[in-house]
């Protein structure tokens, strides 16, 4: 947290209303995004429960697995799964469009998006990807061919939550604290029901007293996957008693009456949770989309190219953990990929840039003098270097020497002359070059003229190339040398999902 | 004094007497002013005498243009390489050495027996065959994934480091790789160990810059299982200064404290402030400004000659944050003393002063975070300096080590690192409070 | 300590001291800055009855089905003389373990004391560390006991304490999944602490014959199911740090007296219970006795500890109470209302007081910010 994120926090819980913590959407909202909320069983390792899924507000899929321990009836439960996920994410592999940039070729339209209510739901969906995508649909262990699939989309959709860049999975809790500020810590955010409490209370209440509500279980039952405790005791375990009892006693119509009782059971625990999701979706969407998101969700819609064609021709699952190289290379690409995004999430956002002018890492002002037609003859050729002066009242932790990009220009290239301060203001001379034009006097409007307001800051939103990695097969000695070829094993399949 | 050098040349011989025999190479471990640099240009001409091409690989180009000019002072007639970026702005001391070649590309430097690079400019060198040897410096600060980089470029490697100080950093938080013996934000000589469990580690026994008063106690928080001596004595480092004071002001009691024990705490009272509290921030200047008012002089057996400090290049003030920094430069500027260096403790890792003072990380602090607490931040600070230290802390950091949650995440298959922040700076400020003087 | 144990149990009233275990021992690094939390603890208070009779019951609650499942775990790793544990510490951990003896120290036979069974779990432990015997033993059920507070706290570890090579290691049975050789770190924390108190009970037990603490490893063994199955496997852990926190927690919890002296002598948690056991105090009564004692409320205590929402609405208005960071971000002020104050100039600290720079951070927040909302309009 930071103190503006604080500040904002403090005029929150004085004021009983959750405020902007940003002024434009920095997430990609799909038109027809895939709600996913489970539920997992206590105790044990990720056991689905049931699930609520569905690309239609008024037509949520309620799956159950009605007796939580039983293999065959959780595989069941995975290719129910699949039907609804493979059948969304399929809808996405029709249209093209051309790519543009370095290597033109074609990609989807669009691409599918998962929302689920918090991390938690995020965590559930890698788990379930883990125990499914190594499974095959033959042999002695044989499960749905949809399964193995599924569990290499969820794992796919997983995965990407770890790039910032990245829509194509969010937690509905994540994207909306990322956009406002509670009266409450972080870790309280968390509760989606309690967030938007905060952020979207029913008239006549103030925020804080719609958040304080809807903390009771009974009115606002947990969003998963953890159940609640007392509704565990009181309620599940004897509606998963009745199933098992009714199985073993021959089935029939106690079965169905006992099935469907557990289900109306679990259906309390989760439509409430279905309504918060949409109405978060629609909250966000009501947000206007941040420049830079139109770009990052090309990249997402490269990566569901990809990975769809990977999976259509029967690539391998996803590894369990990552080699030596691989780690190394997604360490680094996450690094660039994530001063990408906080520098074009400040260029975006005047609330964001302004965290970096609390440190002094960027700097707003006015233009006090400028020489837009200022030449440098001391190099081999004479070329357009114009000096500009900005006065400001913010901190300045640039040195001479540093190079400033301002949003308003991002391809032109300020470099930090001098920094002089005097009575509380700072004056900081820049000589800029690029994005004038190629001839020896400046395009209009290329340069800042005196009294414009600007803003210049000590990142850009350039892209970095990626840095060289050598192959897998090549790993070094100091990384325990070259790993060894994976090939599907039967344990893989045989795995005990117990 | 005899007994260190001989200690250090012994460790010194062991060590480059165990290069020839290397299966994979070599570990040293050296604690602050080892000789680091020293070892690394020895091992270089070493390896190069008995005919085996050395790559040099280190961190930053600051870090390469010195090991290139000490090596060329060694072996003034070695035909070296010093290969370098585009952006590289060449050195004096390096152009200065008639035998020394700089390029841009590899090729060029087909006939230097040694090349010295950056660790990034290494990694971009392609289909180069491999060298027989490679000499790493700053190994502990070093990432594991930069090494995977470069490491197919040699055979064997000795690796030199501190692993006292600072980790190397990554902005991405994510547990995805704890517990993978390749985890890519470890150190490289923590991966490197992992899988080489049998390559030899050494330590550089003794520190030639800590004196005395420091030594054992920087041992004992920061390097708790291998420790070090300094090599001069107790009262062999000492601080003298050329004027009185004219009353018994906190600042002067201050400075006598650390010149006559080597360490001081200068305490302000207990608050909780912002980070660029102003009345640390001022009484950071006020220290330094007092040392060059009062003229002190240094004196070591190993300079025959008295230095007398010159107000920025003996004097550092030494914080955890930028911001403190700039606001205690600011001060310093305003009262006439630009010349004083003052920096984080990223940027003065590797470089030596007379006179040290610390902005203590937890000073004006409610709560303890981890970057507070890094024992590596700590260890730099109050290893810098080869006379006296002397720390800025408000009271209240040992109330608030005490109240400090211990609720961090265990990962499993992950080695425990020592020395444990927490406990360091409980080890640090316990020995330090014997040396508080309080501020008026 | 007969003063301050005095002072502790009349201030918990004539309720029974609630046993500590391992868990709560552990919890006693989560918030050693709380007062309220220490006192609590040492008087042997029940938190979550305080909490719920004052108005504000704890939110925590335990499935069913977690216990079973926990409980199943166990059960199945440690049948028949621990089995399926002796194997796993065979394969998993390489340990060389020609035979193992299988002890039970929980049979004494007949109706025995805790301080019996923890005599004989002593000798027993202390007749192993002193024989030259190679060969591995799994003690179940030992009864150990730690000082804490004053008091001897019985702890009744389910684990197993494995003696190889002459050293004892401490087992924790635990039943959330090591997937792909990763579990939860809050989780592997917890276990690791808790091992921490058996390792320093189990060195307390031996200490009393003159055995060296080094006679019990720091690297104790944790046995959890593997991926999604229920078979087991171990994984090491080194509770070196854990054991330097415990050890300053509980020199802390020694020191009590320093807190109690602060506190009015006459005060009293007790609820005053007739003689059908309901309370007759008044709700607001206890709350303001419990306020009498400073709390350090902080977001991390609402997955912790029993008061939390009890001290959460006291902590109502304070910056503390928007998360760990925020009153150090927000200059160190304390409550909301003053930083929206200095924020707005209506209050100007003069220079050189305590909140003129907190002031100053503030103002210049809060202007970036007004600025920043003006321009996306």
């Amino acid at each position: 947290m930071s103190t503006l994120t604080s500040l904002a926090r403090a005029m929150a819980a004085a004021s009983g209303t959750a405020q902007p913590a940003c002024t434009v959407r920095h997430v990609h909202l799909s038109p027809r995004p895939l709600v996913f909320i489970p539920l997992a069983l206590a105790g044990e390792a990720n056991a689905p429960l049931a699930a609520l899924v569905g690309d239609d507000p008024g037509a949520p899929n309620l799956l159950v697995v009605p007796e939580p321990r039983d293999r065959d009836l959780r595989f069941a439960f995975a290719a129910d799964l699949a039907a609804v996920v493979l059948r969304y994410t399929a809808s996405y592999c029709a249209d093209q469009e051309p790519t543009g940039g370095r290597d033109p070729g074609l990609r989807y339209a669009d691409a599918p998006q998962l929302l689920v209510p918090n991390p938690g739901g995020i965590a559930f969906t890698r788990l379930l990807g883990r125990s499914t995508r190594f499974r095959r649909a033959e042999g002695p262990y044989a499960v749905a061919e949809s399964v193995p699939v599924l569990g290499r989309w969820l794992t796919f959709f997983a995965d990407r939550t770890e790039s910032p860049a990245s829509s194509l999975m969010l937690a509905a809790t994540d994207a909306l604290s990322a956009h406002w500020a509670t009266g409450q810590s972080p870790a309280e955010d968390r509760n989606l029901a309690v967030l938007l409490g905060w952020i979207d209370p029913p008239p006549g209440m103030s925020g804080a007293q719609a958040a304080a509500l809807a903390e009771d279980p009974l009115r606002s039952p947990p969003t998963g996957p953890a159940t609640d405790p007392t509704f565990d005791n009181e309620v599940l375990d004897q509606r998963i008693l009745a199933v098992r009892t009714a199985r073993l006693t021959g089935g029939g119509r106690a079965y169905q009456r006992a099935e469907a009782a557990l289900t109306d059971a679990l259906a309390t625990q989760l439509t409430p949770t279905w309504t918060l999701m949409w109405r978060a979706a629609e909250l966000l969407r009501g947000l206007p989309e941040a420049a830079h998101v139109r770009r990052r969700w090309d990249a997402d819609k490269d990566a569901f190219t990809w990975h769809a064609g990977h999976i259509r021709e029967g690539g391998p699952p996803q590894p369990r953990r990552d080699g030596a190289v691989s780690a190394a290379g997604r360490l680094a690409n996450t690094e660039r990929v994530q001063e990408m995004v906080a520098a074009q999430r400040a260029f975006d956002d005047p609330l964001v840039m302004a965290e970096y002018r609390m440190t002094g890492e960027a700097f707003a002002g006015r233009v006090a003098a400028a020489e837009p037609d200022r030449v440098d003859a001391t190099g081999r050729r004479r070329v357009l270097r114009p000096r500009v002066t900005v006065e400001t009242g913010d901190a300045v932790l640039a040195e001479p020497g540093a190079t400033l990009t301002s949003p308003a220009r991002p391809s032109q290239k300020a470099r930090v002359i001098a920094v002089t301060e005097a009575n509380g203001r700072t004056r900081v001379l820049l000589e800029l070059q690029g994005g004038m034009g190629r001839a020896l006097t400046p395009e209009p409007g290329s340069v800042p003229a005196i009294g414009e307001p600007v803003c210049y800051a000590a990142f850009g939103d350039g892209y970095q190339p990626p840095p060289a990695f050598p192959a897998s097969e090549d790993t070094p000695w100091t990384h325990g040398g070259p790993p060894p070829r994976y090939v599907p094993a039967d344990e893989d399949a045989r795995e005990d999902w117990s | 004094m005899t007994s260190a050098a001989e200690l250090a040349e012994q460790a010194t011989a062991t060590i480059l007497g165990g290069l020839a025999g290397a299966r994979r190479g070599l570990v040293v471990d050296s604690p602050p002013g080892a000789g680091k640099s020293t070892l690394v240009v020895r091992a270089a001409a070493r390896l190069t005498d008995a005919g085996e091409p050395v790559m040099v690989v280190a961190q930053t180009n600051e870090q390469v243009d010195d090991l290139t000019d000490r090596l060329a002072a060694e072996r003034p007639r070695l035909a070296i390489g010093r290969l370098a970026g585009i952006e590289y702005t060449p050195a004096q001391r390096v152009v200065r050495h008639q035998h020394v070649t700089l390029s841009t590309r590899l090729a060029d430097l087909a006939g230097c027996p040694v090349v010295l690079s950056t660790a990034h400019k290494w990694a971009t060198v392609r289909g180069a065959p491999a060298w027989p040897w490679a000499i790493v410096d700053e190994a502990y600060q070093m990432r594991s994934d930069l090494l995977l980089r470069v490491a197919g470029l040699f055979d064997r490697a000795l690796f030199v480091g501190d692993p006292g100080q600072l980790d190397p950093f990554s902005a991405v938080q994510t547990e995805r790789w704890a517990g993978l013996s390749w985890d890519p934000m470890q150190s490289a000589v923590a991966v490197l160990l992992r899988h080489n469990p049998d390559m030899p580690v050494y330590t550089l026994p003794v520190s030639w810059r800590l004196p005395a008063s420091a030594a054992p106690v920087v041992s004992e928080a920061f390097y708790p299982f291998t420790g070090f001596r300094s090599a001069t004595g107790p009262g062999e480092r000492r601080v003298a200064f050329s004027t009185s004071p004219f009353g018994r002001n906190a600042l002067d009691v201050t400075l006598e404290t650390a010149a006559s024990s080597g360490w001081a705490l200068y305490e302000l009272p207990a608050r909780h402030t912002v980070r660029t509290d102003g009345e640390a921030v001022a009484a950071c200047a006020a220290l330094a400004a007092r040392i060059v008012q009062r003229g002190a002089v240094t004196h070591s057996p190993e300079r025959a000659v008295a230095g007398v400090p010159d107000a920025g290049t003996r004097i550092a003030v030494g914080t955890a944050h930028r911001d403190q920094a700039q606001a205690i430069r600011a001060v310093l500027r305003a009262g006439g003393l630009p010349g004083v260096t003052v920096d984080t403790a990223n940027r003065l890792q590797g470089r030596e002063f007379d006179i040290v003072v610390v902005l203590h990380p937890l000073s004006g602090r409610r709560d303890a975070t981890a970057f507070h607490l890094e024992a590596g931040r700590l260890c730099v600070l109050t290893t810098r300096h080869r006379h006296a230290c002397i720390v800025v802390a408000r009271a209240g950091v040992p109330e608030l080590l005490d109240a400090h949650p211990s609720t961090e995440p265990v990962h499993l298959n992950v080695p425990v690192k020592f020395p444990d922040g927490w406990a360091a700076n409980q080890s640090l400020l316990a020995h330090l409070s014997q040396y508080k003087v309080r501020a008026a | 300590m007969t003063g301050p144990e005095a002072r502790l149990a009349r201030l918990r009233g004539r309720s029974l001291p609630r046993s500590h275990n391992a868990r709560t021992i552990a919890a006693l690094a989560s918030n050693p800055g709380c007062a309220r939390r220490a006192i609590l603890d040492a008087a042997g208070a029940d938190k979550q009855r305080l909490a719920a009779y004052a108005g504000f019951p704890a939110p925590f609650g335990q499935s069913r089905f977690a216990l079973a499942r926990g409980n199943a775990f166990e059960a199945q790793v440690k049948a028949e003389g621990a089995a399926q544990l002796l194997t796993l510490l065979r394969t998993h951990l390489n340990l060389p373990i020609p035979e193992a003896h299988y002890d039970d120290l929980g049979e004494v036979g007949g109706n025995a004391s805790l301080d019996l069974r923890h005599a004989r779990t002593r000798t027993l432990l202390a007749r192993a560390a002193a024989s030259q015997d190679e060969a591995g033993t799994m003690f179940d059920h030992p009864l150990l006991r730690l000082e804490v507070g004053g008091r001897h706290a019985f702890l009744e570890p389910d684990l197993v304490a494995f003696r190889l090579h002459g050293r004892f290691h401490v087992i924790e049975i635990k039943s959330f999944a090591v997937i792909d050789g990763q579990a939860d770190g809050d989780k592997v924390a917890a276990a690791a602490i808790q091992s921490a108190v058996y390792v320093l009970a189990l060195r307390d037990a031996l200490a009393e014959q003159h055995i060296p603490p080094e006679a019990v490893s720091h690297e104790t063994i944790l046995v959890c199911p593997e991926n999604f199955s229920n078979r087991p496997v171990a994984v090491s852990l080194d509770v070196r740090k854990q054991l330097t926190v415990l050890r300053r927690q509980l020199s802390r919890m020694a020191r009590i007296a320093d807190l109690l002296d602060l506190l009015p002598p006459d005060l009293t948690f007790d609820l005053d219970p007739d003689r059908d056991g309901v309370p007759r105090r008044r709700p607001a009564e206890l709350a303001a006795a419990i306020r009498q004692v400073e709390a350090r409320y902080a977001p991390e205590c609402l997955s912790t500890c029993e008061m939390c929402f009890f001290c959460r609405d006291e902590a109502r208005g304070c910056t503390a109470a928007l998360g760990r960071d925020a009153r150090e971000e927000l200059g160190g002020v304390e409550h909301v209302q003053t930083v929206l104050r200095l924020a707005g100039r209506i209050d100007r600290p003069a220079p050189g007081t305590d909140l003129a720079e907190a002031a100053a951070l503030l103002r210049q927040a809060a202007r970036l910010r007004a600025e920043a909302l003006r321009e996306a309009v």
